[in-house]
């Protein structure tokens, strides 16, 4: 077991070192000289020419890339072009609101979603499934941004009952904080509902067509016994696993959400360092969002593994 | 998705005339799902009106009526104007061309090179496909959304980075898919015969394993249809898609979301309703076309 984690987080981390290098080429692919971003048009090419020579932007790609590494490592992302300042107290509290609206989403739409897959299957066929699949089939196509349009018009503004922006007044308590996250979160929570549903719905019905199950029911026991003891719990372990690989799209989803709703998470600031095309913060905030990723996607497998002992000795994909 | 892979390829082994027989099959039981029906005229609809839209229009989606701005709906307008006296009416019928067309591309171009990929690292395998598969694993850890805004900053926003970004995206994606039934279908015994035979490793690949994992390759292709209409819309929404003034929904939104406070809903309700209706037609589709070739 230990040496399957051990090859697991060695393949995690050969991934991320092939990631830091595709964002940090991409960065460099980008157009505008750093020096004119900064000093704007009026500068003289003297001028731009110096603060090049100074930010070392000027140095060979491969001596920029193992500096920018090294500094990495040991906890310096560099100064952003945009807002003149260190980077990682930006990243730092932007990662903390984005945490915040996921925690909000994950916990609205997970038991929702989870319940709507079971009767969904255990109702299979019959109308209430139909319902239930075509409306989590219509929510996983949408773009969060559409979804996020139609909440605020019904809810900010014909209903006027929730609010739309997600930053709450400063020092607001808790509970605010977590009322000005409801759209936005559902928003988010949208796509995942419609993921978690078909996952739950499918683990489901796989279980309810086992031979344990046919044994349990053919035994003797009540319906809802077979149900509770042995299809739910052989059909939730893998799906409540699976949840945690969506992490990535839930972290896309953020970046538009973050942006409708004008709240300074993660998203967002990858979107003002796209915009303003501000490199350095660009490629920390990608990178981040990619280490998250990563360790999430590692979790969930070894989480995975654990509980279903019959993958542990598995060879190819 | 791999489930998808078991169906065809088992009857294709013994010759040409079976996997057209299921294809037939397949494609009458298609039409019996109601699924199927009610996406495929939805995204009927939007084809039509991506061709004829700026035909029909009463009127064009660019003229501006400066004395009748933000004008709610009426008979001359029918879903009224936006901020700048644009008709919405005209700017939803003919916004769907752009996304279409892109979203169209982007796939094609995505199944093209991801099935090519995805047939010589799921034949060759070695350590073609182990490098490959780590390159895969780093792009996959970054959302899809945040890889196109990324690229797209670098590159400059126009519909033609826009399709490459998407399709080049899409590739090692449908690469994955297309390999695992490559992998599942090389050890079968018409492959064996085949290079016994001493067929070429690229004929093998076209001719013998092409054929037999379309299946999985169809599929994936409208799941990922679905997607990139999804994804052109959002970076529209974001500036980093569609560049103006071509009429384009996604824009429109960005444009006028905040003047949905001042009352002015339809500048916003009508394209927002578009772009659902058409992803979720293109989905319904999918989905219809991943159960029939499921079973």
């Amino acid at each position: 077991m230990a040496v399957y984690i051990l090859k697991r987080l060695g393949l995690a981390l050969i991934t991320l070192w092939i990631l830091s290098m595709i964002i940090f080429w991409v960065g460099q692919q980008l157009p505008g000289d750093p020096g004119r971003t900064i000093l704007g048009n009026l500068a003289t090419p003297a001028g731009v020419a110096a603060l090049d020579h100074k930010l070392g932007v000027d140095r060979p790609i491969v001596t920029q890339y193992t500096d920018w590494v090294t500094k990495l490592a040991h906890g310096d992302m560099g100064s952003s072009y945009s807002f003149q300042a260190p980077i990682r107290p930006f990243i730092t509290s932007a990662l903390e609101n984005s945490l915040k609206l996921a925690l909000v989403a994950f916990f609205m739409c997970v038991p929702l979603a989870i319940v709507s897959g079971v009767i969904a299957a255990l109702k299979s066929g019959e109308w209430v499934d139909r319902a239930i699949s075509v409306f989590g089939l219509s929510l996983l196509g949408l773009p969060e941004f559409v979804s996020g349009v139609f909440l605020i018009m019904i809810f900010g503004i014909w209903l006027n009952v929730l609010p739309v922006g997600a930053t709450p007044p400063a020092g607001a308590d808790p509970f605010t904080q977590v009322f000005h996250l409801i759209l936005p979160a559902i928003a988010i929570a949208c796509v995942l509902f419609g993921y978690i549903m078909r996952m739950a719905r499918a683990g489901t019905i796989e279980a309810l067509n086992s031979d344990y199950t046919r044994t349990a029911v053919l035994k003797g026991l009540p319906t809802k016994t077979v149900v509770r003891r042995h299809v739910l719990r052989n059909a939730l372990l893998p799906t409540i696993t699976v949840v945690a690989t969506q992490v990535g799209y839930l972290i896309g989803g953020l970046l538009v959400v973050e942006y409708l709703f004008h709240y300074n998470g993660i998203g967002s600031l990858t979107f003002k360092a796209a915009q303003a095309k501000d490199f350095p913060l660009l490629e920390s905030t990608v990178l981040t969002i990619g280490v998250v990723y990563l360790v999430a996607t590692l979790i969930a497998d070894i989480t995975y593994t654990l509980l279903n002992p019959r993958l542990r000795l598995g060879g190819d994909t | 998705m791999s489930a998808a892979v078991g169906d065809v390829p088992v009857a294709a082994g013994s010759g040409e005339s079976d996997v057209s027989h299921v294809r037939r099959e397949q494609w009458r039981e298609l039409r019996k799902s109601k699924t199927f029906l009610v996406g495929a005229t939805i995204l009927a609809f939007w084809i039509v009106c991506a061709i004829v839209g700026y035909r029909v229009v009463p009127h064009t989606p660019f003229e501006q009526d400066l004395l009748r701005t933000n004008a709610s709906p009426s008979t001359a307008h029918w879903f009224g104007t936006d901020q700048i006296g644009r008709d919405v009416f005209a700017r939803v019928i003919t916004g769907v061309r752009v996304v279409l067309v892109v979203a169209f591309l982007a796939t094609v171009l995505g199944t093209v090179l991801g099935t090519a990929l995805g047939l010589l690292t799921g034949y060759l395998r070695g350590w073609v496909d182990e490098a490959i598969s780590r390159f895969v694993d780093a792009l996959l850890a970054l959302p899809l959304v945040i890889t196109a805004v990324v690229v797209i900053a670098a590159l400059g926003p126009s519909n033609v980075t826009v399709t490459i970004c998407i399709g080049v995206i899409f590739t090692p994606l449908i690469a994955r898919t297309v390999r695992t039934a490559v992998i599942q279908e090389r050890e079968l015994d018409y492959i064996t015969a085949a290079r016994l035979r001493n067929e070429s490793a690229l004929y093998i690949m076209l001719s013998e394993l092409l054929p037999n994992v379309l299946s999985p390759v169809m599929v994936e292709f409208t799941v990922r249809l679905g997607y990139a209409v999804f994804t052109v819309a959002t970076l529209s929404f974001l500036g980093f898609g569609i560049p103006p003034p071509t009429p384009d929904w996604g824009d429109d939104i960005a444009d006028n979301i905040s003047v949905v406070a001042a009352g002015y809903w339809w500048e916003v309700l009508f394209a927002a309703g578009a772009i659902a209706s058409l992803v979720i037609a293109v989905n319904l589709v999918a989905d219809a076309i991943e159960k029939v070739t499921d079973e």
